[in-house]
């Protein structure tokens, strides 16, 4: 059952030269309890994806198109209206955890805020569901890390913290930006099974948001590859990593130091994404890509199904073999 | 041999609150001309600091660093030795090492004057130390802001190279940048290595990238290097149980879904490390006597370095595959 339904989502930002596109056209749905991963590099328009699902865009931000969450249409919902989702309907989690904890309030105040404000609950009932989900996160002597300071706890235990409170009002959708950029991989690694957990355990959906394929390949049940403001690829994740098909997919997994183990060189791409407000025309990547024809500077670029979920933006399809169908 | 740099039972130690804390607890490291090392490990390990320590920024407080024959003294406000010139470092965060304000042709040709080069000589080298370093000609008149992050990092590759280095340490030379430019700049780095025989010594916490373009791997835990061997060595069949635990939890995009090993507990603090082998509370392996004594870093037969009580000096490396894991309590 689809939770959550993006079309045609345009994102545009005041920049010091005018207004430019973040994100464009684009399109995207979640079932419920299932897991999709954006993955792109920097100035790809993920992270404006997500806050314009949260309402959040920065001062001047504008979004179009329709975001519809749980058969309601979210996109230019009052504040209000967001104020009442967020942290309720929608939680979100960052890459670093320290920018969603307060330094100088303990680990109580801040978990039992939005059960007390959304939920009505009392502060003692409030306090026993923090306590259980503090163990859900598996942080070790609950009792005592309530009454604790952030800054009393790692990088990983912030993580779990932050988790948690995203967790205390059992939304229905967790984004998470980047959740373990700033982790260590064998903390990142429990962060990856615990997010898996609570999805098993809770039919939650997840977004995540991240630029490290191997942590997608992990997590996720699908996959979008974001490359200046555009959807370039989707698909399944097992699919679109072994398969992938998009001559820029190709070229970040080829540019992973484990995709192959000959010699000390890696695959690089070329050049370096656009600047926003400078998104080359047609597919953006055309000015980068290998197999660029003179077609692929001209707009609009269509998608092309090459199997069933599994969508590129690519009118040249170089990779195609076998049974491609047009969309 | 070639051996350009040395680093005997090196201790770098910080104050904390008038209490001394042992970052770097006794090091040793070789490192030959043309010979990349890879260091790897947790934040908190200590490997920044010994980066650091063996460029002499921070000073030791036991134990020496030998570059080229001669020992490196903690850096003054004074003009640095000429010796040591050519022992440089390239830093993680391209944004705060190169200066806003001044243009990058000024940034690089400041390495040469320093280092005796006249000003009318030093523009063409600047010219074409660029070159070398993948950026265009007409970047010398221009401003950090005006670059990438990948760029950035080129341009202060291309100031560590203005000192003739021989020596680089790369402390997360690519960490802060994206995937399509951190490609790029490792091919560089390695390039430049076989080129110029440069010796370097890569620190980063990302395994497979270490795994990908070092001839070496030192492996560090809490001030302590606990396993060093060749890159096979070390992946094919890791001696000590933190060095296998590091290689589980990387994940990989292969598409098939596995989920990375994670090792449970963190870094204990090094203000009070524990006791013995200072994996011990979150080895699988650990037996009674790993909180007791302090197992020796001691050489296998395969020429490996490890310091696990494991194993046995000069005998072959016993595969932690055959071991019984230790239920948790």
């Amino acid at each position: 059952m689809t939770l959550l339904n993006v079309s045609d989502l345009t994102v545009t930002l005041a920049t010091s030269t005018g207004d430019a596109d973040a994100v464009r056209n684009l399109s995207f749905s979640l079932d419920r309890g299932e897991i999709l991963g954006i993955a792109g590099e920097s100035g790809s328009g993920k992270t404006m994806t997500a806050l314009s699902i949260m309402g959040l865009l920065p001062y001047k931000g504008k979004a179009s198109g329709s975001i519809n969450f749980d058969g309601k249409e979210v996109l230019g919902s009052s504040k209000k209206k967001y104020q009442h989702m967020r942290g309720k309907e929608i939680s979100m989690i960052f890459q670093d955890p320290m920018t969603s904890l307060h330094p100088m309030l303990t680990v109580q105040t801040q978990l039992t805020e939005h059960m007390r404000y959304h939920d009505k609950m009392s502060k003692s009932a409030a306090r026993e569901s923090a306590l259980k989900l503090l163990d859900t996160v598996k942080i070790p002597d609950p009792a005592s890390a309530l009454r604790a300071h952030p800054s009393q706890f790692s990088g990983g235990m912030r993580q779990r913290i932050a988790i948690a409170m995203a967790l205390a009002c059992e939304p229905k959708l967790l984004i998470a930006d980047e959740p373990t950029t700033a982790l260590d991989v064998t903390v990142q690694a429990g962060i990856l099974r615990l997010l898996h957990q609570i999805r098993d355990e809770r039919n939650l959906s997840i977004m995540i948001i991240t630029h490290d394929l191997g942590v997608l390949s992990s997590l996720t049940d699908k996959i979008l590859i974001m490359y200046a403001g555009s959807e370039v690829e989707s698909g399944p994740a097992r699919e679109l990593l072994s398969n992938p098909r998009h001559p820029y997919s190709q070229g970040l997994i080829a540019a992973l130091p484990g995709a192959s183990r000959e010699g000390k060189f890696l695959t690089s791409i070329d050049g370096m994404p656009p600047e926003l407000g400078n998104f080359p025309s047609g597919c953006a990547f055309h000015p980068r890509c290998g197999f660029a024809e003179d077609r692929c500077s001209v707009p609009p670029i269509d998608a092309t199904v090459v199997s069933k979920g599994h969508r590129i933006y690519c009118p040249v399809n170089p990779f195609a073999h076998d049974r491609v169908e047009q969309s | 041999m070639n051996e350009i740099l040395s680093v005997d039972d090196l201790v770098v130690e910080y104050n904390r609150d008038g209490t001394k804390v042992r970052a770097v607890a006794g090091v040793d490291l070789r490192l030959e001309k043309g010979e990349i090392l890879g260091l790897v490990g947790e934040s908190g390990c200590g490997k920044s600091t010994l980066g650091k320590a063996i460029v002499g920024i921070l000073g030791a407080a036991e134990g020496e660093v030998i570059f080229d024959g001669l020992p490196v003294k903690k850096l003054t406000r004074g003009k640095r030795p000429e010796h040591f010139r050519n022992l440089q470092m390239v830093f993680q965060d391209p944004y705060g090492s190169l200066n806003p304000r001044r243009k990058i042709g000024a940034q690089v040709i400041d390495g040469l004057v320093i280092g005796g080069m006249h000003r009318s000589k030093a523009l063409a080298r600047a010219q074409e130390l660029l070159a070398t370093v993948g950026l265009p000609a007409d970047a010398l008149g221009r401003f950090p802001h005006q670059f990438s992050g990948g760029q950035r990092q080129r341009i202060a590759i291309a100031r560590a190279l203005a000192a003739s280095a021989s020596v680089l340490i790369a402390d997360e030379p690519i960490s802060a940048l994206d995937t399509s430019s951190q490609a790029q700049v490792s091919n560089l780095l390695v390039n430049l290595v076989h080129e110029l025989s440069v010796g370097m010594v890569f620190i980063s916490h990302d395994l497979s990238i270490v795994r990908r373009i070092s001839d070496r791997v030192a492996v560090m835990y809490l001030g302590k290097i606990v396993e060093t061997g060749t890159v096979e060595q070390i992946w094919e069949s890791p001696a000590h149980p933190y060095t296998k635990a590091l290689i589980a939890a990387i994940p990989h995009a292969d598409g098939r879904s596995s989920m990375p090993a994670d090792l449970p507990g963190d870094v204990p603090n090094p203000m009070s490390p524990p006791s013995g082998c200072r994996f011990h509370p979150r080895c699988p392996l650990a037996m009674p006597e790993c909180a007791v004594v302090e197992p020796e870093f001691v050489t296998l037969a395969d020429n490996r370095q490890v310091a696990c009580h494991l194993q046995k000096a000069g005998q072959e490396p016993v595969s932690l595959e055959l071991i019984p894991r230790v239920p948790a309590s």
